[in-house]
């Protein structure tokens, strides 16, 4: 399924949409260039989700938790990691199992750690300054967020 | 305790520097060692946890022992234990903090555990003896971008801080996205020398007209836009000008915001503190815009600005004075709030 996002706007309509769809245990996994739009989206499902702790980008942290919403939000971000063997050393398998929901930002760098039943969002620069492609796989309803 | 002073030996290892020093009276450094891990995370184009917490772990006790050779003075001399306790990267803080209990419970000595953000802005009473509070402080490090007031030694609020991306994270990959090594901070300093930095009109989100907060991801993604629009048209990219162009956006938001807050909160002493305010672009800048404004700056060199246990013992001699140890089951956090 693809979609263009005209803007900022409908970037963040998507993670409002997959916030609705979140139960325990779904895993979002965003695919993009830099500036594509991956913690934009993260921010307005945490903002779906009820959390209102501000979230910001995890590339230095490379994990952030965010509590006080409907559902944990487990925010990761595998950019500087060397690879899956990292961020299995990270315990990332108690966050994917656990009663939350997982954001991996640059999940291609992990691509192999990623539960089957992931949502796989992949993000691309569109024609102009503020369009991006966004297409989605994984869980059928989820794709229904589109 | 040496000719009557207090000898602290501090410790931080939250990101990719292994470092040790020894201060006396918490403002004095009388060794700062810092072993960098930079050249083993460039290959990844950023620090990798493992890798960082196995090379603390090979470090550590070597780089302590030097600081205190360096200082010229040995286990029996020191009086304290100072520590960073948070944030950054939970495998690599529990080294400093595992070996730091290990001497503190072998020497008998007391421990005290440090914020690593409160500590940067420690680093400005080192060379500046008559320093004191209250004064405005700008954190800006690959992690943070902090405008924090701190009303006394153990005493901070925080005025504003980063919306999405931290001032260092948009070096780090504005520079990737240019084709520029890690860290991106130097490598975009190298490469503006030459550079116009008008030459392209990257955004300034200064946000709304009250506001204390930054946001430098618009800018991050108009560098990307930039670069796609000029290759999609097949035009070549002239890298001084662009590194220029987005050094000097980034650059003249923290000093407009750094001001804002200061005419706010009616502070009249201003210092910088983190790796970024080593970027001798922001320094120039923000030395001219405080002369203009009559605000007393406070620059720490830059050996001081980039991560380094001398201003961990600093911060942890304030501590100590005013609220005493810590106990020895002091944890690591990694999103510990300042």
């Amino acid at each position: 399924m693809e979609r263009l996002l005209r803007n900022e706007n409908e970037t963040e309509a998507l993670g409002l949409a997959l916030a609705a769809k979140a139960r325990p245990g779904t895993v979002i996994a965003l695919i993009g260039d830099l500036g594509t739009g991956k913690t934009t989206l993260t921010k307005a499902l945490a903002a779906g989700l009820g959390i209102a702790e501000r979230v910001t980008s995890p590339t230095f942290a490379i994990i952030k938790e965010y509590a006080g919403g409907r559902l944990p939000l487990y925010h990761f971000d595998a950019y500087r990691l060397g690879g899956a063997e990292e961020m299995y050393a990270l315990g990332f398998e108690e966050y994917f199992c656990g009663d939350g929901v997982t954001v991996v930002e640059w999940a291609n760098l992990v691509e192999e750690l990623l539960p089957e039943d992931a949502i796989v969002v992949e993000l691309a620069y569109g024609q102009s300054a503020d369009e991006r492609l966004v297409r989605m796989k994984g869980a059928c309803d989820a794709s229904a967020a589109l | 305790m040496k000719d009557g002073h207090l000898l602290t030996l501090a410790m931080e290892t939250s990101c990719d520097e292994t470092a040790a020093a020894v201060l006396r009276d918490g403002r004095t450094a009388l060794s700062n060692v810092v072993s960098s891990q930079i050249d083993v995370h460039r290959a990844f184009g950023g620090v990798v946890p493992e890798i960082a917490s196995r090379c603390h772990l090979e470090r550590i006790n070597a780089v302590a022992d030097r600081a205190l050779a360096d200082a010229g003075i040995g286990f029996g001399d020191v009086d304290l234990i100072g520590v960073t306790q948070g944030p950054g990267l939970v495998g690599a803080l529990l080294i400093g903090l595992a070996t730091a209990k290990a001497y503190a419970l072998a020497l008998g000595k007391p421990i005290v555990g440090v914020h690593h953000i409160k500590a940067h802005i420690c680093a400005a009473y080192i060379e500046h003896a008559s320093l004191a509070p209250p004064f405005l402080a700008l954190v800006v490090s690959g992690g943070h971008t902090d405008l924090v007031r701190v009303s006394g030694y153990n005493a901070y609020t925080v005025l504003g801080r980063t919306r999405d991306d931290a001032a260092g994270e948009a070096f780090d990959k504005a520079a990737r996205a240019l084709g520029l090594p890690y860290p991106g901070g130097p490598a975009i300093d190298d490469a503006a020398q030459n550079g116009d930095a008008r030459a392209v009109a990257f955004k300034r989100a200064l946000l709304e007209k009250d506001s204390l907060d930054f946001s430098f991801s618009g800018v991050k993604t108009g560098v990307l836009n930039y670069l796609n629009t000029e290759r999609q048209a097949g035009r070549a990219v002239k890298v001084a000008d662009v590194a220029a162009s987005f050094r000097e956006s980034v650059v003249e938001v923290l000093v407009a915001k750094t001001l804002r807050a200061a005419e706010m909160h009616g502070e009249t002493q201003v210092v910088m503190a983190g790796g970024v305010a080593a970027n001798s672009r922001l320094r120039a800048a923000m030395d001219e815009a405080c002369r203009a404004k009559g605000l007393r700056l406070y620059r720490p060199s830059p050996a001081l600005c980039t991560d380094n246990a001398a201003m961990v013992g600093t911060a942890a001699y304030f501590k100590y004075a005013e609220e005493g140890a810590d106990d020895l089951d002091l944890d690591a956090f990694p999103n510990l709030p300042l």
